[in-house]
């Protein structure tokens, strides 16, 4: 088991968290709906996106008003960035703007799928990584993307499910298994989780984590879908530690034939 | 003593302030509290302890950074309606 075994729980970068649950924080109603749902998951590790304060409406809240930092592990994105360049800029002023060298590096490189552009990511974490921040690199299902990952410094590797917001759950599930046996770090699973049993699958195959936005901001009921979620991490991190029987094609009886009449 | 009006760019908006206030006297001025964002200007990190000290001269490009709510980038990805398969969780 790649984590630290003690009360199970995950352990990033020397880094304890409770919940396996990670989830962001965008595309909801408001920061109160925000702050339910993220309260509802027990979460402790929340995605936040770094971007120009709105200098022109000062009545516009902050987002970390309704987190409160004892609460939460603040982990900043590089959401929207296209380049290296980009990537390298957004994650130092997320750093200078916050409490921490936790970075999730995200170096997107098509518009449509939001698949990551997997040379510019390892180029950029070997950047920020001489720089001292934590990695956590929004990556695919490539288990030779997420082994180079690991070997330049990322203490975890977060492939994806499927693209961002598109709620299929795990479309390369023989690659995600792939990927937790090649990698000796924690493996969150990342982006493309709709309901429940995705993420309860992801959880059943080994992930150590999972993060999700959409599926929780998007459902109809957020706060419910929230909880639904807290719920399927837990079942589906069960599941696996319990170890499941085999897949049989015939039945084996659950009752003896002895004493039959 | 007021000084000289200078021009700047703030989040990428034209601005007038006064020659020599500091990136702290622009922030109070925005009522933005410095401990919750980043500050770069002319594309160099200003570290938190350097904001009363650095003044601000005419022409500097001033980027007030902070966080919001935001999980992955945006989507603009294909909506899953259109696609006509069923979807199963099978492995």
């Amino acid at each position: 088991m790649r984590s630290e075994d003690r009360d199970d729980r995950l352990v990033i970068a020397g880094r304890e968290f409770k919940s396996r649950l990670w989830v962001g924080t965008g595309k909801y109603k408001d920061f109160i709906e925000t702050q339910k749902a993220i309260e509802a998951s027990g979460a402790d590790v929340v995605t936040v996106a770094v971007r120009r304060v709105n200098i022109t409406d000062r009545s516009k809240e902050n987002l970390l008003d309704y987190l409160d930092p004892k609460k939460y592990t603040i982990l900043p994105n590089t959401a929207g960035c296209y380049t290296v360049e980009d990537a390298v800029r957004y994650a130092r002023l997320a750093r200078a703007a916050g409490v921490s060298d936790l970075v999730k590096l995200e170096v997107i490189g098509d518009e449509r799928t939001l698949f990551p552009d997997t040379a510019g990511l390892i180029e950029a974490a070997k950047i920020l990584i001489q720089e001292g921040f934590i990695v956590l690199p929004y990556t695919n299902d490539d288990p030779v993307v997420a082994k180079k990952l690991v070997d330049i410094g990322c203490p975890a590797v977060m492939p994806l499910a499927a693209p961002i917001g598109s709620g299929l759950g795990i479309r390369n599930p023989y690659n995600l298994k792939i990927i937790l046996e090649t990698v000796n770090v924690p493996v969150i699973v990342d982006a493309g989780v709709g309901t429940a049993s995705d993420a309860a699958l992801a959880m059943e195959y080994g992930a150590d984590a999972v993060l999700m936005n959409t599926a929780i901001a998007g459902a109809k009921d957020p706060i419910a879908m929230a909880e639904a979620m807290k719920y399927a991490v837990h079942a589906g991190r069960l599941a696996y530690r319990a170890g499941r029987i085999p897949r049989k094609l015939y039945a084996t009886a659950s009752s003896p034939i002895e004493g039959m009449l | 003593m007021k000084g000289e009006d200078i021009e700047i760019r703030v989040n990428g908006e034209v601005r007038q302030v006064n020659s020599g206030q500091t990136v702290a006297d622009l922030l109070r001025e925005l009522a933005i509290r410095p401990d919750r964002v980043a500050v770069e200007l002319n594309l160099e990190i200003v570290d938190r302890q350097e904001f009363e000290r650095r003044g601000l001269r005419h022409g500097d490009r001033v980027e007030i950074i902070s966080f919001i709510g935001g999980g992955n980038s945006q989507s603009s990805a294909v909506s899953t309606q259109r696609m006509g398969f069923a979807l199963t969780a099978d492995c």
